[in-house]
């Protein structure tokens, strides 16, 4: 009986496999598309689009590589993302702090205004703000980006970061104070390292959603020096839309900063969303 | 609505913080220098919400009653003209009705291929972790990548898509999926569902990993079938999880505009344009900003009353507390 169960077992268990490498295939197949695109040339791509390169033709890749405009696209997604982090983790600890560890009329009151922020989707917002952008002068300004990112990632950075503010013991903040710890002192030099891990969540979320940001920078940079990496890639795309094997090059080049990211982050990554989305 | 329910949910949690706290909170909430700090640590964080979150929105409302191009003062007022307008207009009706269909398609197909995996991925399987990281990698791509890349894998010529479908003998494939009205909408869905199911299974196996092994386990040993566990156990465990992605699925496809901008930029003839990319049109190609703004509040009223009503009927049940759940409940 036991050997049959084994049996069973392992023939549930090829078909569990064989499920997920089918899915995993479906993940996988166009990313490999795009990289060994990029390595052939379009004669290539259209006579034998799915196998190796023969011969090899890296000129797409050093190609871009070789130009500016790419690292400038890679460089102002840096600067802006880590801007927007530095700008709303900073508000939102502060923000947090207060909501998590002071008892004062109207916080709930105050605390609900930022919550329902969540349901406020960008794109619906996008217009007045380009039109308030423009009336404070920030077009073609770094600042026009990271600001409103800043501002639209407060709700989800200060509900995650009031939670893990909770949990810590009333009696550290009772022990500072007694040792004569101001409210700042007590946030700044305990508080906050105390949080290092809550604050590496909701940093690497405003990294992950500020590099992915499309419409804002699109709307709010004309000046093509200030181009992010996806508002290079769509541009690149329409500019060069007959020469499939160089987008595919750009999109590839564009994916290694975000993948890269990924394995570094990504237990971060994935402890922040199911904290985000099933706690609250 | 909303604010009556956190208040009376706060009031519970505030009663339950243990005496030594509450006691400090009694204490300190006398003393002038804590107004400060309050006042201090709250206004950066208050201000650009107001100014950059807050205030668009209330713009949007006030810009969709004229007719209005966007520069200097709003002028020509005209009252509700706007959303008549909308809701006469083929382009915008035919919005509500593809993001209808595609709301639809993600909770029937989407979300439940995503809660299958995670049971798979929940199983004793060699290498899983491998597994998850792949199926959740398309995830950290921006929509842009991924609409680029997906051009060019079903592109017409030197198309991926073209090669295998060849191969198979099937023309579905053949390259002409976003050029055919008929077809361009579940492509785009199918585009979608490539990029957001590993989000989704990431949710449920964090749901999954919260129910108690005891409680499966239990189950097992009564002689509950494997698929009777699912359906009784873990199931009605993992209702928080499935109400939440669900809310994220409706919200997020209200609001769609990367993808379907730079897929197919709406076409053809509208074939998949969503509210966001015809507002977008109306409001930075055609400048009719009145119109476009009547278009957010639209979208912006759906979002809300969805999630009002959301939150009212489905997620009061959890007491896990949720997005919409302003207060904390623990």
């Amino acid at each position: 009986m036991s050997r049959r169960a084994t049996a069973a077992d392992r023939a549930r268990s090829t078909v569990l496999h064989l499920v997920s490498v089918a899915i995993g295939a479906l993940i996988v197949l166009p990313v490999g598309f795009g990289v060994l695109g990029g390595f052939k040339d379009n004669g290539q791509l259209s006579t034998n689009p799915l196998g190796w390169p023969e011969p090899w033709v890296p000129e797409n890749y050093t190609g871009i590589l070789g130009s500016e405009v790419f690292w400038r696209q890679l460089g102002n997604s840096t600067l802006i993302a880590l801007a927007t982090v530095l700008v709303v983790v900073g508000t939102s600890a502060m923000a947090a702090f207060v909501f998590a560890r002071f008892a004062f009329r109207g916080r709930e009151i105050f605390f609900t205004l930022f919550a329902v922020g969540l349901m406020f989707p960008f794109a619906v917002a996008i217009l007045p703000l380009f039109i308030l952008l423009r009336g404070m002068g920030l077009l073609d300004n770094p600042l026009g980006v990271i600001l409103p990112q800043a501002a639209f990632g407060l709700p989800v950075t200060i509900i995650i970061l009031r939670q893990f503010f909770r949990n810590i013991p009333a009696e550290v903040e009772e022990a500072a104070t007694l040792d004569g710890c101001t409210p700042f002192g007590f946030f700044w030099r305990i508080l906050l390292p105390m949080a290092k891990p809550a604050l590496a969540t909701v940093s690497v979320l405003a990294i992950v959603a500020s590099w992915n940001n499309f419409m804002l920078p699109l709307v709010v940079f004309t000046d093509q020096s200030w181009w992010t990496l996806p508002v290079g890639v769509q541009a690149f795309q329409g500019q060069y839309a007959d020469d499939t094997a160089r987008v595919l090059a750009y999109v590839v080049l564009s994916m290694i900063p975000a993948l890269g990211f990924y394995a570094i982050a990504e237990r971060q990554l994935i402890s922040g969303l199911a904290s985000g989305a099933t706690k609250g | 609505m909303t604010q009556s329910t956190v208040i009376r949910k706060d009031t519970g949690s505030r009663a339950a913080v243990p005496a030594p706290r509450g006691r400090a909170a009694a204490r300190r909430r006398g003393r002038p220098r804590q107004l400060g700090a309050i006042v201090l640590f709250l206004l950066p964080a208050l201000v650009l919400f107001l100014l950059l979150v807050i205030a668009p929105i209330l713009l949007a409302g006030y810009a969709s009653a004229f007719k209005w191009n966007g520069f200097g003062l709003p002028e020509n007022y005209v009252g509700l003209d706007n959303f008549t307008r909308a809701f006469q207009d083929p382009t915008f009706l035919g919005d509500l009705s593809r993001t209808g269909i595609l709301i639809g398609l993600s909770l029937v197909v989407q979300l439940p291929v995503s809660l299958g995996l995670a049971m798979l991925l929940n199983q004793p399987l060699k290498g899983r972790s491998g597994y998850r990281l792949i199926f959740f990698a398309p995830y950290v791509l921006s929509e842009v990548t991924t609409a680029v890349l997906f051009t060019l894998v079903l592109s017409p010529n030197r198309g991926l898509g073209q090669q295998i479908s060849e191969w198979l003998g099937i023309d579905a494939l053949n390259g002409a999926v976003f050029a055919d009205p008929s077809t361009v909408l579940y492509a785009l869905f199918l585009v979608i569902s490539w990029k957001y199911f590993g989000f989704h299974m990431i949710l449920y196996l964090a749901g999954r990993q919260g129910i108690p092994r005891e409680l499966t386990e239990a189950a097992t040993t009564d002689g509950a079938s494997a698929w009777q566990v699912f359906r009784h156990v873990t199931l009605p465990l993992l209702g928080p999880t499935i109400r939440i992605s669900v809310f994220l699925s409706v919200i997020g496809s209200i609001q769609l505009f990367d993808m379907v901008w730079v897929l197919t930029g709406g076409g053809p003839i509208h074939a998949s344009e969503t509210m966001a990319v015809t507002m977008y049109q109306f409001g930075f190609r055609r400048f009719e900003v009145g119109y476009a703004s009547a278009i957010s509040i639209i979208m912006f009223l759906l979002s809300l009353i969805f999630a009002l009503f959301y939150q009212r009927y489905v997620l009061r049940r959890d007491t896990e507390g949720a997005l919409t759940t302003m207060g904390d409940q623990r």
